[in-house]
Parts: C-alpha cells; structure tokens; sequence
C-alpha cells in the first residue's frame, strides 16, 4: 500500500486515508486565454513513465491538501511538501536527479 | 494455413496431435513496411487484420514489446456490450459487437463469444431515470436494449439480492446479445489471420523511437534495430503517453491501474452478467465456474500492472450484499492492467501532428468489447485517411469542446 508522510501533520498515512488529486503544479488559464493553453491546462496531463508530481489530500487525517513526488513505475515517494509551493523544493528535485538523471517535467527538471 | 474443423481435429486425433502447424510465425523484422502497428493487443491486431482483409495492405508488421495479447488485452474481464448513450459511441460499439458474432468464423478461430445476455443493474432513482434515458437513446440508434423490473431481473439471477437495505434493485438495462468472449483467443485469432496474410507479428520487440523527416514519420527505433515504414499506427493502450512524447505530441490520456479478480470455480449459478455501477462492481462466471469480478480504477497515475489491494476490498464489499452468495467463496487470482483513460472517457482514433501517424487509444477501462469495430475504424482510417465511424474521435474534440461523454454510461470500469 502506498503510504505518504503529510508535511502538515507528520502523520505516515496509508493510502486509505488519502484522497488523490491528480497532477500538481498546474498553471490556471481562464476566459480570454489561447487555445492552446486552455486545452493544456483543461485537458493535457503530465502521464510520464518516471517522474510525477501530484496532489494529494489527507482526507481521514488533517484534510490538508498537500503534493508528492512519485515515480509512477517502481512508486517510490521521493518526498511530500505543502500545497502552496509552486514548485518542488531542491532536496526532493535533488533524490530524483539521484534515481533520474536529466528527468524534466513540465517546466520544472 | 491449414484450417481447424472437426475433421482437423478427428484426423489429428488418430495420430497423436503432431500434424498441427504453428499458428503464427515468428518472423524477424524487415527492413521496411508499409505499415507499423506498435503494440500487439486486440485494437492493434485488429487494426492489422483490416488494413489487409479490406484494403489488401499486407506488408504490415505489428511490433510487440512483450508477448501478444499481455497488455489489457489479456486481463480485462471480457464484457461486450454496446448499450452507449452517445450516437458515435453506439455505432462503434454496435459495429465491434456485430463482428464479434461472427468473428470465430470469420477467423476460423473459436473466440467463445457467448451473448449471454448483460444487465446494468439500477439500483437508485436516479440510474433508473437514466437507464430509461439510455434505453430510448439505444432504441433510436438501433440497438437492442430494454428496461426491466426486478421481477425481470430476479428471473434472469436468481441469486440476486432484491431487497439490499442500502441498494435496493429497482431494474435493469439489459441487453440480451451483450455478453463475453474469451480474451486471449480474440489477439490469437487475429495474429493467426494476421500472419497467414503475410504480416510480420514481432514479439519481445520494444519500440523505442519514432523517427521523423520533415513533419513525417519514417520509421521507429527498436530493440531489434530501426524498421522503416510509411505509416505508423500507435495501439499501446496505457503507454500511449510514450510513445506519443517520442514522436513529439501530447494526448489528453492518463494512465491508471484497473483490476480484476476471479473466485474458485463453483457450480454454474449466474448465466448473464451482471453490473452493479453505483456500488462499483460487476461479476459474470466463466465456463470454468469462477466468479469474474471487476471494479473500479485506482487513484494515480501507475505504470506497474499492479493495484492497490484495498480497492479489491472495496468492490467485493459492494458486491456482496446484492449477492450473498459470494460472502464464503474464496478468491483465486487477483491483477490489474495499466488503462489509459481520457477525459471523457471515450476513445481516441485520431490522425496526428506527424504526417503519417495514428493514434488508437483511451480505451480505458472498456475496449476489449470494441476491438473489432475499433480495428475496423482504424483500418479506414490508415488505408483510406478518413472513417465514418472514427470521424468524432479525433483527438482536437477536446480542445473543440465536442465531447462524446460517456462517464455516465461508463459509471463502473469494465
Ligand atoms: C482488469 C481489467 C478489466 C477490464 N475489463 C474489461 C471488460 O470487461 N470489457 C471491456 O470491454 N474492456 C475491459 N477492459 C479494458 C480492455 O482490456 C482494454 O481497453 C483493451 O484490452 C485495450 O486493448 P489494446 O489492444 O488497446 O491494449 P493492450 O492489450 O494493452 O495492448 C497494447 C500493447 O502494446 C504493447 N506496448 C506498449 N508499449 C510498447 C512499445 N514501446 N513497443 C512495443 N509494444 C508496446 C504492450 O505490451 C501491449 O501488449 C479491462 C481492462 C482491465 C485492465
Ligand atoms: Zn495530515
């Protein structure tokens, strides 16, 4: 089972007490932007097989929202961090570069 | 290709079974092909099948990066039917469903599809309002479905729980020539078909690269060398992303694990299949006797043909209480399969940015019962560059806002 520390109240949660939230990181395009970037921010998601970034929601536990990075094929957690960062901290962009050297995702590697 | 029958089988049986050929070759890759199919599921077999059976393409090779028929294909719980709401959906799944009534003789392969009858159990006021909805929809589209009552219902199951306190059964969308088929047959029939029409079925092949010139594909890189083609069809179900990143697109698909579960083999009790949608469970029994149980997607993007084990929890749960019965089996095997799901969750077949690729995928949670109308639509859309019956499942729907939303019709993953 998956298990994913929650950065807000410590707590190792299993995956049942989790409520998944897809993709992280998202940038908002509203009314009276392109085509392109509404259809990215609507519709196209990272679906790497490597490296993903994502939402997740301590839902039986302290209801924080909170984001993770995984390796979507061997599920390794290479850390958790609060939901109001908009980009992943060094020291978990450093433990992927260990397992992922070059990995690039979205605008962030 | 020597054809089974009866006699094949009475005339092998009188000297010990060693007169049967090979059923596909294994060939290595050529240098080029008119066509590449990457992946060797049922959509991409079928693809194949149907470029040379309706448009006499033949230098067709299907590249396989581990044994054919492994991905979905060969886990998926087997259910067909074509009781869509959408008009699109129904002609692609009515198309697919047809074929499959006459495809072990078009094949000259037992594929065991059995139309025994399939029932979306409404078990809220709210599906029966939209059961009824899809009924009307499915009478307009020419496809056979009827509402019915839990009397019906009861008759057709009897180890059905009517009166569960929390879902009672207030009817049913059947359809009487829904059904299932036997998973594995359906990719070997076709690489059967394929191989004897001359196309290359190349196992343990990994593509690696799509290589283009100019906008336009001109082969791909794989484990056993770089294979030229003019055309290339991408058939990968849960690494569709792959395989589109390496020819330098985006496609708005996610890929998630979606499991099964099967019990020991007890006597034959349920002759239909039945689908629970609100309580997110569905159960048919095999020829063997097992129950086949099937449930709803995990949560997050997985490549590892593996589930979380508490959503095999979840769906027995649910299914136990409009089937006591279950409560004391015993389960066999448990797997999951890695689905690539769309927003709408209705499929892409769909020209691409790259002159001269395909695309066939965002079958989901439910493909195997389209594969042929799939392979059929794809075909077209390859020989020819347009299909009527793929025409509305491009991939720019979704940046066009044309929808074709079926993720009420598809409450429950099968
Ligand atoms: C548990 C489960 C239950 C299901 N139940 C049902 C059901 O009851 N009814 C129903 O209609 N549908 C069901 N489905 C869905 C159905 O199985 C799929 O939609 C369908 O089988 C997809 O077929 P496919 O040919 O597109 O993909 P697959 O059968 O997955 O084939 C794709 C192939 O591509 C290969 N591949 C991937 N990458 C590469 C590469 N780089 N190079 C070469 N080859 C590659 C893979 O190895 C794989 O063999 C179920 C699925 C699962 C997982
Ligand atoms: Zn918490």
């Amino acid at each position: 089972m998956l298990t994913l520390q929650c950065p807000y109240c410590g707590v190792d949660a299993e995956e049942t007490e989790l409520q998944g939230g897809g993709e992280a990181h998202l940038k908002r395009f509203g009314p009276g932007s392109n085509d392109d970037d509404f259809e990215g921010y609507l519709f196209l998601r990272e679906n790497q097989k490597g490296i993903h970034f994502e939402r997740w929601r301590h839902a039986y536990g302290c209801g924080k929202w909170f984001l993770a990075a995984r390796h979507t094929n061997t599920l390794e957690v290479f850390g958790t961090y609060p939901a109001q960062s908009t980009e992943p901290p060094q020291h978990i962009k450093d433990a992927i570069s260990a397992k992922l050297p070059g990995w690039k995702w979205g605008n962030f590697s | 290709m020597r054809r089974y029958s009866v006699f094949a089988i009475a005339r092998e049986a009188l000297r010990y079974h060693t007169g049967w050929e090979r059923a596909w070759r294994a060939p290595e890759p050529k240098k080029k092909y008119d066509a590449i199919i990457v992946g060797a599921g049922g959509h991409g077999l079928a693809t194949a099948y149907y470029l040379g059976k309706n448009f006499g393409i033949t230098n067709v090779a299907i590249i396989e990066k581990g044994w054919l028929g492994g991905g979905n294909t060969g886990r998926n719980t087997t259910i067909i039917r074509s009781n869509y709401l959408q008009d699109p959906s129904a002609a692609i799944y009515e198309k697919a469903r047809s074929l499959y009534e006459t495809m072990s003789q078009d094949l000259n392969y037992n594929v065991m599809f059995s139309p025994r009858g399939l029932i979306m159990l409404a078990q809220t006021e709210h599906e029966v309002r939209g059961y009824q909805r899809t009924a009307h929809a499915n009478a307009l589209q020419g496809v056979a479905t009827e509402f019915i009552s839990p009397q019906q219902v009861k008759e057709l199951v009897p180890i059905i729980n009517l009166e569960g306190p929390r879902y009672p059964v207030l009817g049913g969308l059947l359809q009487k020539r829904g059904g299932t088929a036997r998973h594995d047959a359906v990719a070997w029939g076709y690489a059967r078909a394929c191989s004897d029409m001359g196309m290359d079925v190349i196992q343990k092949c990994e593509v690696t690269g799509v290589r283009t010139e100019g906008g336009k594909v001109v082969g791909v890189s794989t484990t056993k060398g770089d294979i030229d083609c003019d055309k290339l069809g991408i058939v990968v179900a849960g690494h569709t992303s792959v395989l589109a990143e390496m020819a330098g697109f985006r496609l708005p698909i996610e890929s998630v694990a979606l499991q099964a579960l099967v019990s020991e083999p007890i006597k034959p009790c349920m002759d239909v299949v039945v689908m629970a949608n609100t309580v997110h469970g569905y159960m048919s029994q095999s020829d063997k006797g097992e129950m086949v149980i099937g449930g709803g997607t995990d949560a997050f993007n997985n490549y590892t043909q593996r589930g979380s084990f508490h959503h095999i929890e979840e769906t027995v749960r649910a299914l136990n209480e409009t089937f006591p019965i279950i409560s004391r089996l015993k389960m066999l095997r448990q797997w999951g399969g890695i689905v690539d799901m769309t927003g709408d969750r209705s499929p892409i077949i769909s020209k691409t940015p790259v002159d001269g690729i395909f695309v066939n995928c965002g079958w989901g949670t439910g493909g195997f019962k389209a594969i042929p109308g799939s392979g059929w639509a794809m075909a077209e859309l390859m020989a020819k560059g347009h299909s009527p019956l793929a025409e509305e499942f491009h991939m720019y729907r979704f940046r066009e806002g044309k929808f074709i939303d079926e993720s009420v019709a598809a409450g429950v993953a099968h």
